[in-house]
C-alpha cells in the first residue's frame, strides 16, 4: 500500500506498485479525465502532471510517485468553476469527440505555467506528442492562446 | 668542440623544421570569382551532387538547428575547444559563393580555404582526399545551386596553441595521407567485389564513417590500428564496426542495408543521436550506394568466429528471457533459437522479469517499458527486444540513458519506431536503477561504470538537442 497525492488529496492506494498511474486514477480513484488511448505513451490522451511536469500516466508506474504531487484535469477546476485553460477550450469549442482534449489541456497547462508567453511555434512544438484524430488542431491552438489571455487576468500567482 | 657540433646540428634541424613547417603552412589564395549563376550548372550534375552530399552527411555539420540549409554555425566540440562549421551556401561574402571549382577541389583534397588559410580537421578532409575529381565537381555544382544565405558563423573557441591555424600544418604533416590511414582494410581499387569496392570508396572517403566510429589519439587524429573500433561523439557511443562489434545477432550486409535504408533494424535497434542525421540524409542516396556501404561495413565487421558467437550466446543465456520461444525464433532467426533450444543455462520462463519485483529497476521495466518492449508487436510498431539492443550491449550507458530520457521522437522525414522520453517521469536515482537492471538482466556483460555521470550529462539538454536534429532534417 502507498499514499498517492492526487490533486492535493492523499489517497491510500492498494494497487501493485507496478500498476500504471492511469489505471489507479480511473479504476480506483474514479478520476476519469485522463483517457486510455494507446497504452504506449504515443498518443498523449493520458497526460497528467507530476510535480508540475507532463507525463504519460499509462507508462508511469505508481512506484515512481511516492512523495510526488499528481495533478489531473479534475484538479484544475470544476464544471461550475472552470480553470482558465478549461474555460478557453469551452469558449473556443475546441473539442470534437473530446477524447484527446484532457491530455492536450494538461500539457498546455504545464507549458503556460512555466512559459506564459509561449509563442505559437513553441505551443505547436510542445503539443507535438498529442494526437487528435478529429482534426481539431486549429481550435486547440486558438484555445491555448485564449487561455494565455485568461490567465493574465486570473488571480496573480495562481494559474488555475 | 663536441658541444658546438651538437648546437650546430640542433640549429640546422630547427631551421629545416621551421622551413618545412612554413612551407606546409603556407598556401596561396585562389582569386575569388563572381558567384556563378545556378543555371550555368548541368542539372544532372547537380542531382548527382545532391546524392553525394547526402552520403557525405554535409548538412549535419553545416546546417544549424533551426538555421538555413548549409549556412554553418554548428559548434563541433573537441578536446581542443569548439570549432564552428562554416557557411557553405553560395553567399559571396559569408559563404563559398566566391570559390572557384579549383578552390573547392583544393579544400576537399587538402583542407585549405580559398584565401589560403588552413581549415581545421573537424572538416574531415583527411577522408575527402579519396573523393574523385568528378564527385567533387558534382558536390560543387550542388552546393553552388543552393540558396545563398548570409550568415557568419561564430568565432572558434580554441585553446592556445590550437587557436593558431598554422598548428594544423603540423597535424597535416603527421596525419594527412592521400589514402586512408587505417590499414589493412580492403583496398578500394583492388577489391574483387565491385560493390565492396564502391562501398570502400564511399565509406572511407566522402562518407567519413571512421570520423565517428574510430577512436582518436591525443592530437585528435583517428588512431591507427584501431579502425572502426568505436568511439564517443557528442555524448553518444558510435559502436564498433569491426570484429569488436557488440551486436548480439551479428550484423550482415542485409541487416546493415535495412538499418541504413530504414533507420532501424529489428535485431539491433534504431538510429538515433548523430547516426539519425546520417540515415536521414541517406534517404537521398541511391539504393545501390547504400547497399555498397552496407557490403563494405559488413566486410569490416567480418563473419563472427565460432568463439565470438559462443561468447555472445553465453552472455545472452541465463538472462531474463523476454519473449515466448516462438517469438524468439521468429525474431532472432536460427542463431538465437538454437541457443534457447539446446542450452540448459537458458533458465527462467517468459515473464520472469515481471516477477522479480524486488528490484526497483525491474519494477520500472515491467510497468514502463515492457508494454512495448515485451509486447506482441514487432518493430517498428513495438519496441526492440532489449536483449538484442545495441544500446544495452554497448560499451557505455550513454546511448541507453539518452534514449530513455529523451525518447525517439516521431519524425516527418521517415517512418520508424518512436518512443516517449521519460525525462519528466524518472528521477536520476530511478533512471540509474533502471539502467543497471537492464544491463544486468538482458546481457551477461560487466556492469557499466559512470552511469551517474552519463545521466548528469544527458540531463544537460545538449543530448536533447542532438535528438532534435531530427526535426531540423524533417524541415529540409
Amino acid at each position: 500500500m502507498m499514499i498517492l497525492n492526487v490533486n492535493d488529496q492523499p489517497h491510500d492506494v492498494e494497487a501493485d506498485p507496478r500498476t500504471p498511474l492511469l489505471y489507479v486514477l480511473r479504476d480506483d480513484l474514479k478520476l476519469n479525465a485522463a483517457k486510455f488511448g494507446c497504452g504506449l505513451g504515443q498518443c498523449g490522451a493520458c497526460t497528467v502532471l507530476v510535480d508540475g511536469k507532463p507525463v504519460f500516466a499509462c507508462v508511469t508506474p505508481i512506484a515512481l510517485l511516492a512523495g510526488k504531487k499528481v495533478t489531473t484535469l479534475e484538479g484544475l477546476g470544476t464544471a461550475e468553476e472552470p480553470a482558465p485553460i478549461q474555460r478557453a477550450f469551452m469558449e473556443e469549442q475546441a473539442a470534437q469527440c473530446g477524447y484527446c482534449i484532457p491530455g492536450m489541456m494538461m500539457r498546455a497547462q504545464a507549458l503556460l505555467q512555466t512559459n506564459p508567453q509561449a509563442s505559437d511555434a513553441e505551443i505547436r512544438k510542445v503539443l507535438e506528442p498529442h494526437l487528435c484524430r478529429c482534426g481539431t488542431h486549429m481550435r486547440i491552438l486558438r484555445a491555448i492562446h485564449r487561455a494565455q489571455e485568461l490567465m493574465k487576468t486570473a488571480r496573480t500567482g495562481d494559474a488555475r | 668542440m663536441r658541444a658546438k657540433t651538437i648546437t650546430v646540428v640542433v640549429g640546422l634541424v630547427l631551421v629545416l623544421g621551421a622551413g618545412i613547417f612554413v612551407f606546409a603552412a603556407w598556401q596561396p589564395a585562389i582569386a575569388p570569382i563572381a558567384p556563378p549563376a545556378a543555371a550555368s550548372f548541368d542539372p544532372t550534375l547537380v542531382k548527382r551532387g545532391a546524392a553525394l552530399a547526402a552520403i557525405g552527411d554535409c548538412a549535419t555539420c553545416h546546417t544549424a538547428s533551426g538555421g538555413a540549409a548549409f549556412a554553418g554555425g554548428v559548434g563541433v566540440v573537441t578536446p581542443f575547444g569548439t570549432i564552428f562549421s562554416t557557411n557553405i551556401s553560395p553567399d559571396a561574402e559569408t559563404g563559398i559563393g566566391g570559390w572557384s571549382e579549383a578552390a573547392f577541389q583544393r579544400a576537399m583534397r587538402q583542407g585549405v580555404r580559398r584565401d589560403g588559410a588552413l581549415l581545421y580537421p573537424a572538416f574531415p578532409y583527411d577522408h575527402f582526399t579519396l573523393v574523385s575529381d568528378d564527385d567533387n565537381r558534382a558536390l560543387y555544382a550542388f552546393l553552388m545551386t543552393r540558396p545563398a544565405v548570409r550568415n557568419v558563423a561564430p568565432a572558434n573557441e580554441l585553446r592556445f596553441p590550437f587557436n593558431h591555424r598554422a598548428t594544423v600544418a603540423g597535424w597535416n604533416l603527421l596525419f594527412l595521407r592521400s589514402r586512408p590511414r587505417s590499414e589493412p582494410r580492403s583496398d578500394p581499387t583492388t577489391s574483387s567485389e565491385p560493390s565492396v569496392a564502391r562501398g570502400a570508396y564511399l565509406v572511407e572517403g566522402l562518407g567519413h564513417c571512421a570520423a565517428c566510429h574510430t577512436p582518436r589519439n591525443a592530437l585528435g587524429a583517428e588512431k591507427s590500428g584501431a579502425g572502426f573500433g568505436g568511439a564517443t561523439i557528442n555524448g553518444w557511443t558510435a559502436y564498433a564496426l569491426n570484429a569488436h562489434s557488440t551486436a548480439v545477432v551479428p550484423w550482415t550486409a542485409d541487416s546493415l542495408y535495412k538499418y541504413l535504408r530504414n533507420g532501424f533494424e529489428a535485431q539491433h535497434g534504431t538510429a538515433r543521436g548523430p547516426m539519425l542525421d546520417v540515415v536521414t540524409n541517406l534517404r537521398a542516396a541511391p539504393d545501390d550506394d547504400v547497399r555498397a556501404i552496407a557490403d563494405y561495413v559488413a566486410a569490416q565487421i567480418g563473419k563472427p568466429t565460432r568463439r565470438t558467437e559462443q561468447i555472445q550466446l553465453t552472455e545472452r543465456a541465463g538472462q531474463a528471457p523476454v519473449r515466448q520461444e516462438a517469438d524468439l525464433q521468429a525474431q532472432r532467426g536460427t542463431l538465437i533459437a538454437a541457443a534457447s533450444a539446446d542450452s540448459q543455462a537458458y533458465r527462467g520462463a517468459p515473464g520472469a522479469a515481471l516477477d522479480g519485483a524486488a528490484d526497483e529497476g525491474a519494477t520500472i521495466y515491467a510497468a514502463a517499458c515492457a508494454s512495448c518492449h515485451q509486447g506482441p508487436r514487432a518493430m517498428p510498431y513495438g519496441g526492440i527486444d532489449l536483449g538484442l539492443s545495441s544500446a544495452i550491449t554497448g560499451p557505455t550507458a550513454d546511448n541507453l540513458v539518452n534514449v530513455v530520457l529523451h525518447g525517439i521522437p516521431a519524425t516527418g522525414a521517415s517512418p520508424g519506431p518512436m518512443m516517449p522520453g521519460f525525462a519528466d517521469t524518472l528521477d536520476d536515482n530511478q533512471l540509474g536503477a533502471l539502467v543497471r537492471y537492464l544491463r544486468g538482466a538482458f546481457t551477461g556483460k560487466d556492469a557499466w561504470t559512470g552511469i551517474d555521470d552519463a545521466i548528469h550529462a544527458a540531463r544537460g539538454g545538449e543530448r536533447a538537442a542532438t535528438v532534435d536534429h531530427r526535426e531540423r532534417q524533417a524541415r529540409e
